[in-house]
């Protein structure tokens, strides 16, 4: 490669603020959960697709679907598309209030940020509580 | 004269490019029907979770509850269609790369929505 001509003898001069010195405002964590929450979801269906497939094949399908899921990796995953579903949902609806004008001042979109994480992590970890102390399945 | 724009082309409000406020529009039209889904769908999956296959097999066969979760699937995959087109619009650059992500991204959410769709009917026919 060519010497760069404009390379700095002396001293290197200071780059503008970079992605792993710069301070990450809550607004922009928010803004990419979204996304990578809208990710993790789209695998999250196929999960539902194979759920509905294991429930239409009866009880060898219902086996084979809580064989693999009721482990250790499968109830991570499990939590992951719970806690993405409800953030997904949260920040949704921030996102529909927006396209309304609604929630653009500063201090309002930092604290709905904060207010969205705190949300999902609670109703993710509820699901999991409701579930675990025996509170869910009341459809039998 | 306030501005340069024609009236067609101001009531039509496509923009510069022609095209994406379709896709801007369906993405909010399918987040605001699956707010209440998501509700039905914790509600239907909360309900089932540790009761067996025959629980899950009455409920998903109640006429209600298949024509909801075809729904919920339904609205769910196209979103997600229109959000990750949005991702490979931002991301990718190269024309070759772009098409074949959008193509393959399309495929699969396609074959999961047609076999979540079989297995629905599967079930309500039961």
């Amino acid at each position: 490669m060519a010497e760069n001509p404009q390379k700095s003898v002396a001293h290197p001069r200071p780059l503008s603020p970079h992605l792993t010195i710069y301070r990450w405002p809550v607004t922009m964590m928010t803004s990419i959960t979204h996304r990578a929450t809208g990710m993790a979801l789209s695998g999250g269906a196929v999960i539902l697709a194979w759920w509905l497939v294991c429930i239409s094949n009866g009880p060898e399908g219902w086996q084979s679907f809580h064989g693999i899921m009721d482990t250790v990796p499968g109830l991570v995953v499990l939590f992951g598309i719970t806690w993405s579903l409800a953030y997904h949902f949260f920040s949704g609806l921030r996102h529909l209030a927006w396209d309304l004008g609604y929630g653009f001042d500063k201090k309002v979109a930092e604290r709905n940020s904060v207010i969205v994480f705190a949300l999902s992590f609670l109703v993710a970890l509820a699901v999991f509580a409701l579930v675990y102390t025996g509170h869910a399945g009341y459809l039998r | 004269m306030s501005s340069l724009q024609t009236p067609l082309h101001k009531v039509r409000g496509l923009g510069a490019s022609h095209t994406g406020t379709g896709h801007f529009w369906r993405e909010r039209v399918t987040a605001a029907a699956l707010a209440p889904l998501s509700l039905w769908f914790l509600y239907a999956v909360l309900g089932l979770a540790g009761t067996s296959e025959v629980t899950a097999l009455q409920f998903l066969a109640h006429p209600w509850n298949a024509l909801l979760m075809a729904a919920f699937v339904s609205f769910s995959l196209y979103h997600a269609a229109l959000g990750l087109q949005m991702v490979v619009d931002d991301y990718i650059h190269t024309a070759g790369a772009r098409l074949f992500l959008l193509l393959g991204i399309r495929a699969a959410l396609l074959t999961c929505w047609l076999v979540s769709l079989f297995a629905i009917i599967r079930i309500a026919a039961l």
